[in-house]
């Protein structure tokens, strides 16, 4: 097979390449050269996005799984499998994530015999490994039909409520506590953003982004795949999207109202304006455009409102993982070059594990189109998509 | 009973022998460049700041119910029954939870090293144990840095507010902040112009009760939540049961429609 080098091709070596370098700079010079890290800012960028919003934006595996086989909505069937791989992989890559930001991390493993069961660190951890497993389980059944292998399926098959089952409740543990995390520092986090309800307002937006990444992703691959888009289930995202993003507005208006902090809100400040960045986008835009039928029945509104509201979440976990914290430290904190370079690579690989399965796995639901898609290169798939809000990491 | 300094900042000269004497026990270089240095580090536990004529000492806290020890996944810290919060370095994975958590942003980096730790005051704890003081109230050669019973201490610290109340703001920091540390303050000005949290910001709640009020709740979460789950999924699923049963019924009796 002859490989071409086209420009997002070039685009991802490069990326590559920038990212390996930094990866030398971490392990070879250690934290301190590779980050802009301090004692004052223990937690930098590869904690707000590499861990916070990767385990955010591989909520759809969770969302779709429990849709499809908890609640029995069989008409979003076929996108379970996709937001299932979108998952796996960004759990795999929030691990790699991990191995970059841990000061030791060939001690990972040392969770596993000296636990701590009071730490909410302790439970995060767990909880990603075991699911990461779990999602790891029901992934297979793509190779297994691959590879044509009935026996196996029909053993995943039996203990396949228990891996639903199993997948939601680790889920909304971990995607809960990830908030629960800040719960411990009242008095550095900027109380625009810590709040006791920390834990319900991650899960919360937990489901919602998982509806929005659904929406984007599935536009993606139709595009990049050529395959035809299944409005009707774009359609029916759409609607629950506005009724989670909804709830989440409400959630948060309830917390400032009752803890007097509204009228703080709207007086502009440093925090502020990120705080309106960040409610503009994932709640106030959005739900506007979602409330238009006619957006609402069309794709490209879809699109738009779920990439939107994705950016918005984005947005607020790095206000709480990073920007809460300037007032306090007294000066700002802004992530190196290397930072961003890791953090890029491993959206990258992302992006190239999604088309490589994509490409020789069962993933999306055959058609008259499967030919020409299973013929189309990997690099379509990177083709005019905005990097930070892939898939995967 | 727990051990604990008492730290009188009145009586403070500005010496900087504690600062010499905790880098000696802990093997870390000190000269006067390292003394020069107006903040803590992972090469400095402990810094005697200087704002005009008044002195004021920074250290770990040792609090009675640690932020550091709660939040570490590892448990690399804990609390030992004479008072110091210890660390030990060959559990630690390299977090850094415990910087993020601790009010007093005590617990510093090794940024530059490829097999980080975290440093930090620990309170000479094979000393303690021993019986004997820490390096630094031994050395201290004005008693501004006293080492005792954490009680005796809280009573001498009320007696000499009392004996000289011009002296002495009317506080002892430490005394409930966080839920009470084992390091006490007196001083004639605020500790939080020196750096130290305001105790109205910190509160008077044991750190770990914030995170503890959410742990405590998931070992009944996950089996009511399971059943839930569980349940979900039994009648989703049911009802297609039945569904397809009532077809096969229909088919047998000729069908209706």
């Amino acid at each position: 097979m002859k490989i071409k080098l086209t420009f997002w091709r070039a685009v991802f070596l490069a990326i590559m390449a920038c990212g390996l370098y930094s990866t030398y700079v971490r392990y070879i010079h250690g934290l301190g050269a590779a980050t802009n890290m301090t004692d004052q800012f223990p937690w930098g960028f590869w904690i707000g996005f590499d861990c916070l919003c990767g385990v955010m934006l591989a909520a759809g595996g969770f969302c779709m799984v429990g849709a499809v086989y908890l609640f029995n909505v069989q008409s979003l069937h076929s996108v379970v499998r996709p937001a299932v791989l979108t998952a796996f992989l960004g759990y795999l890559l929030f691990i790699v994530g991990l191995l970059f930001d841990l000061g030791r991390p060939w001690f990972i493993w040392h969770q596993l015999i000296y636990m701590n069961p009071h730490s909410v660190m302790f439970e995060v951890g767990m909880c990603v490994m075991t699911y990461t497993t779990v999602l790891f389980f029901e992934f297979l059944p793509n190779v297994f039909e691959r590879l044509n292998l009935k026996t196996p399926i029909k053993w995943i098959h039996k203990i396949y409520p228990v891996l639903i089952v199993a997948g939601i409740l680790l889920s909304t543990l971990h995607q809960s506590s990830l908030g629960s995390l800040y719960l411990i520092m009242p008095s550095k986090l900027h109380p625009f953003w810590y709040s006791p309800a920390l834990p319900f307002f991650f899960f919360g937006s937990a489901v919602a982004v998982g509806l929005a990444m659904t929406i984007f992703e599935s536009t993606q691959s139709a595009k990049a795949l050529g395959r035809q888009l299944e409005l009707s289930v774009l359609v029916r995202l759409g609607g629950a999207l506005l009724v989670a993003l909804w709830v989440n507005a409400l959630l948060r208006f309830e917390d400032y109202f009752h803890r007097g902090m509204l009228r703080e809100i709207t007086k502009p400040s440093y925090e502020a304006y990120f705080l309106w960045l960040e409610l503009a986008l994932s709640f106030v835009i959005p739900i506007t455009l979602l409330s238009f039928k006619r957006i609402r029945l069309s794709p490209n509104g879809l699109y738009l409102a779920s990439v939107l509201s994705l950016f918005g979440f984005i947005t607020n976990r790095l206000n709480v993982s990073l920007i809460g914290f300037e007032t306090y430290v007294g000066h700002h904190y802004l992530p190196k070059w290397t930072e961003f370079s890791v953090t890029l690579m491993i959206i990258a690989l992302g992006f190239f594990m999604f088309a490589i399965a994509v490409k020789y796995l069962p993933i999306f639901p055959r058609e008259e189109h499967a030919v020409e898609a299973v013929t189309t290169p990997a690099r379509v798939i990177t083709a005019g998509v905005p990097i930070p809000e892939h898939a995967g990491d | 009973m727990s051990k604990a300094l008492l730290y009188d900042s009145t009586i403070c000269i500005g010496c900087k022998q504690c600062e010499q004497a905790c880098a000696t026990q802990n093997k870390l270089p000190y000269d006067d460049a390292v003394a020069a240095e107006a903040q803590q580090s992972e090469h400095k536990y402990t810094v005697v700041l200087t704002k005009g004529d008044k002195f004021m000492r920074r250290l770990c806290m040792h609090c009675e119910h640690p932020a550091c020890a709660s939040v570490c996944p590892v448990g690399a810290f804990h609390k030992t029954k004479d008072g110091p919060v210890v660390y030990d370095v060959w559990k630690c994975i390299g977090c850094r939870y415990c910087m993020a958590a601790c009010a007093f942003s005590q617990p510093k980096y090794e940024w530059g090293s490829l097999n980080p730790r975290v440093r930090k005051c620990i309170m000479c704890p094979d000393r303690v144990s021993a019986g004997k003081q820490t390096a630094c109230a031994e050395i201290c050669p004005t008693g501004a840095t006293k080492f005792g019973d954490r009680d005796d201490l809280v009573r001498e610290a009320q007696d000499r507010i009392r004996q000289n109340p011009s002296t002495y703001l009317n506080r002892i920091y430490g005394l409930h902040e966080v839920g009470g540390t084992c390091v006490l303050i007196l001083a004639g000005v605020n500790v939080e112009d020196f750096g130290y949290p305001a105790s109205s910001r910190i509160g008077e709640t044991p750190m770990p009760e914030y995170t503890g009020r959410v742990m405590e709740r998931v070992p009944d979460f996950i089996p009511v939540w399971s059943l839930v789950l569980g349940g979900i999924y039994w009648i989703s699923h049911r009802r297609e049961e039945v569904a397809a049963a009532e077809a096969q019924e229909k088919k047998k009796n000729g069908g209706t429609r």
